[in-house]
């Protein structure tokens, strides 16, 4: 539909130079720049490098962006930009050129949530999200259960991981199987060949006494720590690793809690709808879970496609243009970057 | 605008840096024969340079009078200085170059303040680069810079100095650094000046010269210091 707003998005709150463009619903570019590589020798991504190289990848990206849109700058209704959470200097890159871009095209900005637009994003392959809906997003950075009454407007933080985020978990145990980083991708590969029952490794914050502090929080920290001794044992006996069976068995570990949690969240709330996002809503296992179990409870599972999950402008520019769509007035031009951005504000 | 003599028209560029804890925006007028200033704002505050800058980019087009389409080039300080800081200058001018489809010249920030500091004799610039080091450069008595910029303590950046016959230390770095640097210190400019910074360029800017891609002189290796809960979110 021609006459719905053009909406802009930027992102760079980690490793990813991120610039997408949207008319209404409609995906009409999602151009992405990675750092990832660089930060593979160091098993995790290093905040400066990550910086220098949104520096670099800004404006070619944008450049790709529009080419593919077949638009230019001046036919921009608005640009979104992620403003948190995220790495300080990362996310300052990325606000700085919305700005730089909004003042020159002289168009409004709007500074918004990195997570709502993980729920947000959804939207551009499914269409409008039915509210309230459950949001589980879980990535290398993020592992949250949210509430979302009013994505424009503010999402309830239901829970979170109080030690390593999922993605982090995936990362740490590729590492201890000689799996490449990022290690979502090899352990769901390996896991396919393997047993899931093989071992029983600990399902975090799920034991009775847990559940009544910590009904929708996660913890991943024993779960890295159980799989380490495991490993560790088998090599001190001199046995060789089944690494299909470790990685399937962890892998069901982190599924089988994630999904019990937000189906949980969904069912207490009496909640139709659950969102999944971030790099982890990729892994096949999750995803096949989920919709194996909620299909139980009458519930719907909406999991955008893997490019879709990880980090990307099209999310953000879904976002943005949400918030265009509600009336939500725009940021100031002295928004700040906000690391630890919290989850209630959704565009500041 | 004005016709310039010689047939050559009076250009309005904008002038930013952020590569110290002033946060500079400028706008200038660069003519056949000189630059002059027509807005200026400068904020000190070394914790808000990604707040700061583009409000102020918009004050001195709104100051003069101006709109974005009316600049014909962007000049921006590359440092060096620290990283986070100085990134928002460079990624200001890149992304308003790329919208205005207008050239983007860098210079050297510490130029900024050796080159209209030496007068007759060769002079040390110094701005602060944290973890008790200066970011420096030495200038001959013309103004042109013969050592630097490096980054190094302030004794190295002292014993340089005194070798290649300076006579006084100036900039912020010179402030803090006085006693251990062991030059008179000459107060002004503390900050990188945009009108000179502006002049610096002014020939790429009548030339017509392609801009450049905007790369910051960071003089550092990043710290490989992985990040840990990169995202911190919720209560
Ligand atoms: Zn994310």
């Amino acid at each position: 539909m021609a006459d719905e707003p053009l909406i802009l998005g930027i992102e760079t709150s980690c490793d990813e130079t991120g610039v997408g463009i949207v008319r209404g619903h409609t995906l009409l570019a999602d151009a992405l720049a990675s750092s990832v590589e660089e930060h593979a020798r160091f098993g995790g991504v290093v905040p400066e490098v990550a910086s220098r190289a949104h520096l670099e990848a800004i404006v070619p990206t944008m450049d790709r962006a529009l080419t593919e849109a077949g638009v230019t700058l001046a036919d921009i209704d608005a640009i979104a930009v992620t403003s948190g959470p995220g790495l300080a200097g990362a996310l300052l890159v990325g606000v700085a050129a919305a700005k730089g871009y909004a003042l020159a095209a002289e168009k409004p900005v709007y500074g918004v949530n990195h997570l709502a637009a993980h729920v947000a994003v959804d939207t551009l392959e499914h269409g409008p999200l039915p509210e309230p809906a459950i949001a589980l997003l879980v990535s290398g950075g993020h592992s949250s259960l949210l509430l979302v009454d009013d994505l424009a407007r503010g999402v309830t933080p239901l829970g979170a991981t109080i030690d390593d985020a999922a993605g982090e978990a995936f990362d740490k145990v590729a590492r201890l199987l000689g799996l490449p980083f990022p290690g979502g991708p090899p352990i769901d590969r390996e896991a396919r060949a393997g047993d899931a029952a093989a071992i029983a490794f600990p399902r975090g914050l799920t034991a009775a006494k847990d559940l009544a502090a910590h009904r929708y929080d996660f913890s991943f920290s024993g779960l890295k720590t159980a799989v380490a001794r495991w490993v560790e044992a088998r090599q001190r006996a001199g046995e060789p690793v089944p690494v299909a069976d470790v990685a399937a068995s962890f892998q069901e570990a982190v599924c089988d809690v994630l999904t019990t949690k937000a189906l949980a969240a969904c069912r207490a709330n009496g909640i139709e709808t659950l969102v999944i996002g971030g790099g982890v809503a990729a892994n096949s296992r999750l995803r096949a879970l989920a919709e194996q179990r909620a299909e139980k409870y009458g519930i719907q599972v909406r999991v955008p496609r893997p490019k879709l999950c990880t980090d990307n402008g099209a999310m953000v520019a879904a976002l943005g243009s949400h918030l265009v769509a509600a009336g939500v007035a725009p940021s100031r031009l002295d928004l700040p970057a906000d690391s630890a951005l919290p989850l209630t504000t959704v565009s500041v | 605008m004005a016709a310039g003599r010689l047939g050559w028209l009076t250009v309005l560029v904008l002038v930013v840096d952020s590569s110290t804890p002033a946060v500079t925006a400028a706008l200038v007028e660069v003519s056949a024969d000189g630059v002059a200033s027509r807005a200026h704002r400068c904020t000190v505050d070394a914790r808000a340079h990604g707040e700061l800058l583009a409000p102020q980019v918009d004050a001195v087009l709104a100051d003069a009078d101006a709109r974005p389409q009316d600049l014909a080039a962007i000049v921006a300080g590359l440092g060096p200085g620290p990283f986070t800081g100085l990134r928002v200058g460079l990624v200001t001018a890149a992304t308003m170059g790329q919208v205005l489809n207008i050239p983007t010249y860098g210079v050297c920030s510490l130029d900024g303040i050796g080159y209209p500091a030496a007068v007759g004799e060769p002079v040390l610039a110094a701005s602060d680069a944290r973890r008790k080091e200066l970011y420096w450069a030495v200038y001959d008595g013309a103004g042109q810079r013969i050592v630097g910029p490096e980054v190094s303590t302030p004794v190295v950046a002292a014993a340089r100095a005194r070798e290649l016959g300076a006579t006084a230390a100036i900039g912020d770095g010179a402030h803090r650094y006085a006693e251990t640097l062991g030059l008179p210190v000459r107060v002004e400019p503390r900050y990188p000046d945009a009108t000179v910074l502006a002049l610096l360029a002014a020939e790429r800017i009548r030339a017509g010269a392609p801009g450049e891609r905007l790369t910051p002189l960071y003089l550092r290796r990043p710290d490989a210091v992985v990040a840990t809960g990169r995202k911190p979110v919720l209560p």
